[in-house]
């Protein structure tokens, strides 16, 4: 046996309660892990946002669309470096339960606009030479099984086909690899013309714009002459940077930073008390045990290391089997939800901040009892029953 | 008193408070115990039998006076040092055993000597021999719950005696047992004191229990009331 046995021992005397208590530890952590998950997911646009695009949306909100005409008028305002277009296309394949982003774009500006967005020359050609092609997102075409050079339907849950139907057909042309692995490769563009020419109703509108300046110091400067432009018009505009865009939009969904905190709080406040409680209550029903170990020659400081290091020891295996299946549901997670929160995952970042969380929930719940242990005189001790 | 004593307690005051009231135990107490001797401590309740073994065990601190063990001033040491001291050169020996219940028999044992720089293959092998003096080497692994009483304090006498000190203290080792096994313990303690060289004080409410040493030592309120009285 070594001390660290014997700590491991005390902590499973009674095992109910150590399961309890670790029960406890372990889905806190792992509601830490999967939110942590999630919020990291959506703060990933606002992270990977380009500091000189800018986004140009319809004023009363991103979702009302533009004329199309605008788009010639934003590319001519001074400043603007480039300038593409998009239509959220609603798109789903095979199954309306595997809903995708799929956007109708202006090819070749758009290619321009995200440099993060790794293409080949020859899969480049022959995207902008073909009117009905496509190009995926390497990690959506592998999870939807979708091979380049194949002929795929995809269908709208928004628009309706002119030609009958809600299915448009697409060629498979290439895939588009992210520049690294924080670049999310999940969604899918095609040609606007061939959106714009098929669609039965909402032709020449578009959905919104995205705008690359000269420089980022530019930005303010350009995003009040595009608004200015269309001050006063049927569809105002509101342009907004990049970054600040995907905030407001996933600003729609909630606060989900106080969302994540209240509920991530909540969940260490509670164990907090549960584990603490507990442990102060486990280390006053030894009392006489510790007056012993003392007679037996453990120092005080010894007594308080070991209770915690017991404190700690819970703190860190029901911490680390909570981040441990947290991992794996959100690995399952974000196959299913790729489409929708891509990169979804329990980075090293969460996993830092996870044990430090444990080492403080341990050191927290331990101190108290830890620290009434070792101030106890043996004689006070021994005389407890 | 000598001067070869292993133990030399010098005017030692000690007192409690107890609702702000000073409840006096010792008054100029004196006493000298000489290496290798068994001497039993025997007095009512509240005389200060208890309080003298955690006086000579460094457990407790007198108010005043020496309290001399193996010519060390134990009533100097601080806490720390006086852990330390303990672990190397006291063995308690407990009324209710006070063994670990989620810890063997050979755990329970090894407990003093995880303090120490043995390797753990001679923490075994002095465990080991610990148990076979208590004759418990076919108990080692049984927790103290699949024990009897005479069990438990034959595991608890093999923990004090590991770590091999010259001091044994006893509170009341008989106290919760049997006949039969009482003597059983003693005749342990008196073995451990002949053979091994053992100095013992034990205190104990049985005269039974205090024929088995070699001297009786009577308390009332603090005061030896009757020395020297061969057993």
């Amino acid at each position: 046996m070594t001390i660290f046995g014997f700590v491991r021992k005390n902590m499973f005397r009674k095992k109910l309660r150590a399961i309890l208590m670790l029960a406890a530890t372990f889905i806190a952590f792992l509601i830490f892990g999967v939110l942590m998950a999630f919020f990291n997911a959506f703060n990933s646009g606002t992270e990977n946002a380009a500091a000189d695009r800018m986004v140009v949306v319809n004023k009363i909100n991103f979702t009302q669309t533009m004329p199309f005409a605008y788009f010639n008028r934003v590319k001519a305002i001074e400043g603007v470096e480039l300038a593409g277009h998009a239509n959220w296309f609603g798109g789903y394949y095979q199954d309306p339960k595997n809903q995708i982003p799929v956007f109708a774009v202006s090819p070749e500006e758009y290619l321009d606009l995200y440099p993060e967005w790794i293409i080949e020359d020859e899969v480049r050609d022959a995207f902008l030479s073909d009117r009905t092609a496509l190009l995926i997102g390497a990690d959506l075409a592998l999870r939807l099984g979708i091979e380049v050079g194949t002929q795929i339907p995809m269908f709208s849950n928004i628009y309706s086909h002119k030609d009958g139907g809600n299915s448009w057909s697409f060629n498979v042309v290439g895939l588009i690899e992210g520049r690294d692995k924080d670049t999310p490769t999940a969604n899918v563009i095609f040609h606007y013309d061939y959106f714009n020419e098929t669609i039965t109703f909402g032709q020449d509108n578009i959905g919104w714009m995205v705008v690359r300046t000269a420089s980022p110091d530019l930005n303010d400067v350009v995003a009040e002459r595009i608004d200015t432009q269309f001050a006063n018009s049927q569809a105002e505009t509101k342009t907004s940077s990049e970054k600040a865009f995907n905030k407001a939009f996933i600003a729609q969904l909630g606060n989900i930073t106080l969302i994540v905190g209240l509920v991530v709080g909540a969940a260490f406040l509670t164990i907090l008390m549960i584990v603490g409680n507990t442990m102060v209550m486990s280390i006053r029903e030894r009392t006489k045990e510790i007056g012993v170990l003392k007679t037996l020659g453990f120092s005080s400081p010894r007594i308080l290391r070991m209770v915690l290091a017991e404190s700690l020891l819970l703190s860190f295996v029901g911490g680390l089997l909570g981040m441990g299946v947290a991992t794996l549901i959100v690995a399952v997670m974000s196959v299913l939800l790729q489409g929708f929160i891509p990169g979804m995952a329990v980075g090293a970042d969460v996993f830092l901040q996870a044990l430090g969380i444990m080492f403080i929930l341990g050191l927290i719940t331990g101190l108290p009892p830890a620290l009434t242990a070792m101030r106890l005189p043996i004689v006070k001790a021994l005389s407890r029953g | 008193m000598t001067d070869n004593a292993l133990i030399q307690i010098r005017s030692v005051t000690k007192a409690y408070s107890k609702a702000k009231e000073r409840i006096g135990i010792f008054e100029d107490l004196n006493l000298d115990i000489k290496k290798g001797d068994f001497v039993a401590v025997m007095g009512p309740s509240g005389s200060g039998k208890t309080t003298l073994l955690n006086l000579v065990g460094g457990v407790d601190q007198p108010d005043a006076g020496e309290v001399v063990i193996g010519g060390k001033h134990i009533e100097k040491l601080s806490e720390g040092q006086l852990a330390k001291w303990r672990s190397g050169h006291v063995g308690f020996i407990f009324q209710f055993y006070n063994l670990m219940p989620m810890l063997s028999a050979a755990q329970n044992v090894e407990l003093p000597l995880l303090l120490t720089k043995l390797s753990r293959k001679e923490r075994a092998e002095r465990v080991a021999t610990a148990l076979s003096v208590v004759n418990l080497s076919d108990r080692a692994k049984h927790s103290p719950k699949e024990m009897s009483g005479g069990q438990m304090q034959r595991v608890a006498i093999a923990r004090a005696i590991v770590s091999d000190p010259d001091l044994l203290l006893c509170d009341e080792p008989t106290g919760d047992l049997d006949r039969e096994t009482a003597d059983e313990i003693l005749t342990m303690l008196q073995l451990l004191n002949k053979e091994l060289g053992k100095t013992i004080i034990m205190v104990t409410h049985d005269p039974a229990a205090a024929a088995y040493a070699k001297r009786v030592l009577h308390l009332d309120k603090g005061l030896f009331v009757e020395k020297e009285r061969a057993a």
